[in-house]
């Protein structure tokens, strides 16, 4: 177990400029989870702490020893591969022992630590097999155990879940973050699914274009977005983004609406300037009193037994999605009345950043 | 977990691999030693260069170099191995190689055998050529066909080009000899002994005749292996279409194996060119010079004469070089044409 | 007739109508058996037969040796012939002595009857009989054991120098990134153009310079870096996924241990290809050794061949023994490995 320091991480290929600076603090034990949409460098940062990439700018360090220009195989993590990895000659004991071989373990130890991690995964009757002779869920045990036996610094995991189906994503996420919880160890995370994210992590990271967006708790990320990318990016269905204008005092108008909303304006925004309302799905209501601040016609009413999406427009403003808890009778061509809750809304100015009330 | 079902075990694998892997394991973890140090000293990517040291010293003593001192050695004379010892003669050698009245008629050149045997292997290429295109593209076609016993008839077509050029000129030769089968079926029928490794024409014809039974195997799988590559559905679409079989064969079929007629005729040439072993043991290069191919040739005068004249049979391995270039740029630049 | 010809040549014909195209191309690989498979027979047959008997002409299909017959009285078994007597009679006779044209035969059944015949009215009979000596005596009277072994131990050694070192560079060439990584690779191409008959000369000369002439390590060494082989391999090695190596990396294997824990098991059936074809090219293989084996106890099979085919022009039931015990092998790889070996050939087009 480690703690990791990035200061300053750039990589380029070429002209190519893949990260831009990274800095990076993660504590001994700590669950961290890399989430941002494809090409955001995520898995090159993962690669480099790895040490399979070389970086071309900055200070990697694993408990405060630099180990740029170390090779991967003498840091001293494991990495759990989004293929799997598996070597597919060898059975599922030898590919867990083979790390162990070449760190000159005992034949003892060795068998003792495969047994532990199998029993751990609920591998010890597939021993003897093949990786092809394994489900896709076994498969993806064998590569986390092959990592476990190492008893790492820090596990890396790249996009680990991808090739499993839904259910079983489901299954073996909870599995991890109880794997977490028996045994501890500094744990980092990449994926491009949030619902991964905001479930395993002590902290998100998330990326974009080579930049860390925002790092912090899921709910804080989720809470309070940095900016318009992360708002965006975290929460699913995703949030509704309503360009808009200051009018007056506590007063903004949005999209080409005639009325004005009237809601508490943090300071130092003046009127005229351009801000965009950024409201979650489960933040509206449907409303029949007077205090509608927006009104939609539905286009589109998914029924999802337990809740409802409705999606709906209004002239001069993007598809507007609405949740509701339960079923409910709306159907397409519905006019709705919205009302945005007054203690959860975000407010982003021109640059995209979070304008905070208080 | 969900969605796991017990699957059977895997057998072991039998245990003599295992025997006979034991030394390769113990070589191998040897070797790891001094590999571990030389990667702690160079870095896991340079390592590269250790992999490709075996192969490139192999390389640079038995191509490299001799192609260099191939050179030196064309421009040089006397009897002498050693490049050192020998004197320079500039383009002595080649000047010598292709002194001739007529270089249609090999008569007329200073160095006849050279010559007869640049037409011989022309002559003997040309034909050869032509016949294993032809009777390989018929064989590969029916071959093709849903034919019953198809492994067995392509295992058949295919096994003499295993078989040794020293054997196949052999079990000819057997066949072929003044008292063998074939004059024993001619007579048989009426007809009269033919000398057929004796009389000139004739031996220039069996020459080719048994290297395309060696060879004719290896173009027809090539050809068989393209054909196979075709997707049926191209051949439904047309028949769709009511297309004459003739215009299918014509415009589809062979356009579409194009690629792999321009590698079987390619290579028949790079070999036809390289023509040696099946004729030297079946004719000897006879009767007289009739079956002469230009490798003999440069074998002859370089390692079995009287005189060793290595100058001499380098220029002429320069040339057949020169030949063999043109026609691998020949294959590269149809093979491109077709990928633009 | 346009449309019955393509039918063969598009090889498409309607399942259950027996189309006289079919025919033809039965016909045609029937003519083919007989024309591919004929004379490796006929050279079988051959080879079992006495010298007598391949000198007879017209050749008999099947060796046959005359008939001998035990006969009381005689201490040599006797030839067996079909005699006409002067009755008209044709009786079984077997032959003491010949003295001019005349036989003197004996009944073996009852020696005591005792017959003169002319000679011409008296035939051989003959049963079907291997000369297994064919075999056996050159074994003894030659050097072909020798041969023999100098061809395995070509074979064997150049075929595993050959594994090993190409598919190191192989390996080199696949998984690295390194400075002068295209230069080597086009080294590797051009050599592909470069056949041995090519620089004969050259080849002989650094041969000689390292002492190696006459020594079958003279004809192991300068083929055993094939490009062709670096070729397939790397093609291969190419398919294996990424991950693989940077897992084993992560797992604390040095560079030498992915090359041969990882990466050659799993390049098994290229590896497995390249044997096949390396041990084909070792073993009839004919050029360079007759140009670098001078001395007979370096011979390998083929040269040994070919120097018998010129020593024994008369005495063909040697040499066609010997080249059958030459084609053994082959045949034998052939039998267990031909679906393995046509299928490489058609995957990679190298022979």
């Amino acid at each position: 177990m480690a703690e990791l320091k990035l200061v300053d991480i750039k990589k380029s290929y070429g002209a190519a400029k893949i990260l831009h600076g990274i800095d990076l603090d993660i504590a001994d034990g700590e669950f961290v989870v890399f989430v941002g949409p494809s090409g955001c460098g995520k898995s090159t940062l993962l690669r480099i702490i790895a040490g399979l990439e070389h970086v071309s700018e900055g200070e990697i360090l694993i408990d405060g020893h630099s180990v740029v220009g170390v090779p991967a195989s003498d840091r001293g993590l494991a990495m759990v591969f989004q293929s799997y990895a598996l070597y597919p000659h060898m059975s599922v004991f030898k590919n867990m022992a083979f790390a162990l071989e070449n760190m000159g373990l005992g034949r003892q130890e060795i068998d003792q630590r495969v047994r532990r991690a199998a029993q751990m995964l609920q591998l010890t009757d597939y021993l003897d097999r093949k990786p092809k002779a394994l489900s896709g869920g076994q498969r993806q045990r064998v590569a986390i155990g092959r990592a476990i036996v190492r008893d790492p610094k820090i596990f890396l995991f790249d996009e680990p879940l991808s090739n499993l189906d839904a259910e079983l994503r489901v299954a073996t996420r909870k599995e991890l973050a109880a794997l977490h919880g028996q045994i501890g160890g500094t744990m980092i995370y990449v994926t491009h699914d949030q619902v991964e994210a905001m479930t395993l992590a002590d902290r998100i990271v998330v990326l974009r274009a080579g930049r860390i967006e925002q790092i912090g708790t899921p709910l804080d990320v989720y809470n309070r977005p940095a900016n318009l990318f992360v708002a965006g990016f975290i929460g699913s269905p995703r949030m509704n983004l309503l360009p808009g204008r200051v009018v007056g005092p506590d007063a903004i108008r949005i999209g080409n609406e005639p009325h004005m909303i009237a809601m508490p304006l943090p300071e130092g925004l003046h009127v005229d300037d351009e801000i965009t309302l950024g409201v979650r799905p489960e933040h509206m209501d449907v409303t029949a009193r007077d205090d509608a601040d927006l009104a939609i016609t539905l286009d589109l009413v998914e029924h999802l037994g337990g809740e409802t999406y409705l999606y709906g427009s209004t002239p001069g403003l993007a598809q507007i999605t609405v949740k509701q808890d339960g079923q409910t009778a709306y159907q397409r061509g519905t006019r709705l009345r919205l009302h945005f809750r007054r203690d959860a809304f975000h407010l982003f100015d021109v640059a995209g950043r979070a304008l905070r009330a208080n | 977990m969900p969605g796991v079902e017990p699957l059977p075990k895997t057998t072991a694998r039998p245990s003599i691999v295992a025997w006979l892997g034991i030394p390769f394991v113990l070589a191998m973890r040897i070797v790891d030693y001094p590999m571990r140090a030389l990667q702690r000293a160079l870095g896991e990517q340079r390592m590269a260069y250790v992999f490709l040291l075996p192969n490139l010293i192999f390389f640079s003593l038995f191509v490299f170099a001799p192609i260099v001192i191939n050179v030196i050695f064309s421009v040089t004379g006397g009897p002498a191995l050693f490049p050192s010892e020998r004197p320079f003669v500039g383009a002595g050698q080649y000047a010598y190689l292709f002194d001739c009245g007529s270089y249609l008629d090999p008569s007329t050149c200073r160095e006849d055998h050279f010559w007869r045997g640049v037409a011989n292997t022309f002559r003997f290429t040309a034909s050869q050529v032509v016949a294993m295109v032809l009777l390989s593209l018929l064989t590969a076609v029916v071959l093709n066909m849903k034919i019953r016993g198809r492994g067995f008839f392509r295992a058949v077509y295919f096994f003499p080009v295993l078989l040794s050029p020293v054997v196949v000129a052999l079990i000819w030769k057997w066949i072929l000899q003044r008292d063998g089968l074939l004059n024993a079926g001619i007579i048989g029928l009426g007809g009269e002994r033919i000398l057929f490794l004796v009389e000139p024409g004739w031996a220039m014809f069996w020459a080719v005749f048994v290297s395309i039974w060696a060879h004719m195997g290896f173009y027809t799988l090539i050809l068989l292996a393209g054909l196979q590559a075709i997707p049926s559905d191209i051949y439904e679409a047309a028949e769709m279409d009511a297309t004459p079989r003739w215009r299918v064969f014509l415009r589809l079929t062979l356009p579409l194996l194009w690629p792999n007629l321009i590698v079987v005729i390619v290579l028949a040439l790079i070999r036809g060119v390289q023509t040696f072993d099946e004729v030297f043991v079946l004719t000897g290069g006879g009767p007289g010079t009739a079956t002469l191919m230009i490798v003999q040739y440069i074998y002859e005068t370089a390692f079995s004469n009287q005189v060793q004249n290595f100058g001499l049979a380098a220029a002429a391995s320069v040339v057949l070089g020169v030949v063999l270039c043109l026609l691998t740029g020949l294959q590269l630049a149809l093979s491109r044409r077709k990928a633009a | 007739m346009g449309t019955t010809l393509s039918r063969i040549l598009t090889s498409r014909r309607r399942a259950g109508r027996w189309h006289w195209t079919d025919v033809a191309a039965y016909t045609y690989l029937c003519i083919g058996v007989i024309l591919m498979f004929g004379p490796v027979a006929w050279l079988a047959l051959s080879s079992f037969k006495t010298q007598a008997g391949l000198l007879e002409f017209p050749p008999t299909l099947l060796p046959l040796a005359q008939k001998e017959v035990v006969v009381d009285g005689y201490p040599q078994p006797l030839p067996l012939f079909a005699a006409t007597l002067e009755d008209g009679t044709t009786r079984h006779l077997a032959q003491v002595r010949r003295i001019g044209i005349v036989a003197q035969m004996v009944d073996p059944s009852d020696p005591s009857q005792q017959f003169r015949v002319p000679i011409e009215r008296r035939i051989p009979v003959r049963e079907f009989s291997l000369a297994t000596s064919n075999y056996t005596e050159p074994l003894q009277r030659f050097a072909f054991m020798r041969f023999l072994g100098n061809s395995v131990f070509v074979t064997v050694v150049a075929t595993l120098i050959t594994l090993l070192i190409n598919s190191m560079a192989a390996y080199a060439l696949s998984i690295y990134e390194f400075r002068g990584k295209n230069t080597a690779m086009v080294l590797v191409i051009g050599t592909l153009m470069i056949p041995i008959t090519i620089i004969l000369v050259p080849v002989y000369l650094v041969v000689t310079e390292f002492g190696l002439v006459n020594s079958l390590w003279a004809v192991i060494l300068p083929g055993a870096a094939t490009p062709t082989g670096v070729f397939l391999l790397r093609q291969y090695m190419l398919t294996l996924p990424p991950d693989l190596i940077e897992a084993a990396r992560m797992d604390k294997a040095s560079e030498w241990q992915i090359y041969w824990r990882i990466v050659m098991p799993l390049t098994l059936p290229a590896l497995a290809v390249l044997a096949i074809f390396s041990i084909m090219w070792r073993w009839n293989e004919f050029l360079w050794p007759l140009a670098v084996l001078t001395k007979t106890e370096v011979y390998t099979l083929q040269i040994g061949l070919n120097a018998f085919q010129g020593e024994l022009q008369t005495q063909w039931h040697f040499l066609l023994a010997m080249t059958m015990v030459t084609l053994i092998p082959v045949a034998i790889v052939f039998v267990f490995l031909q679906r393995f070996i046509t299928t490489g050939i058609a995957n990679t087009g190298m022979k």
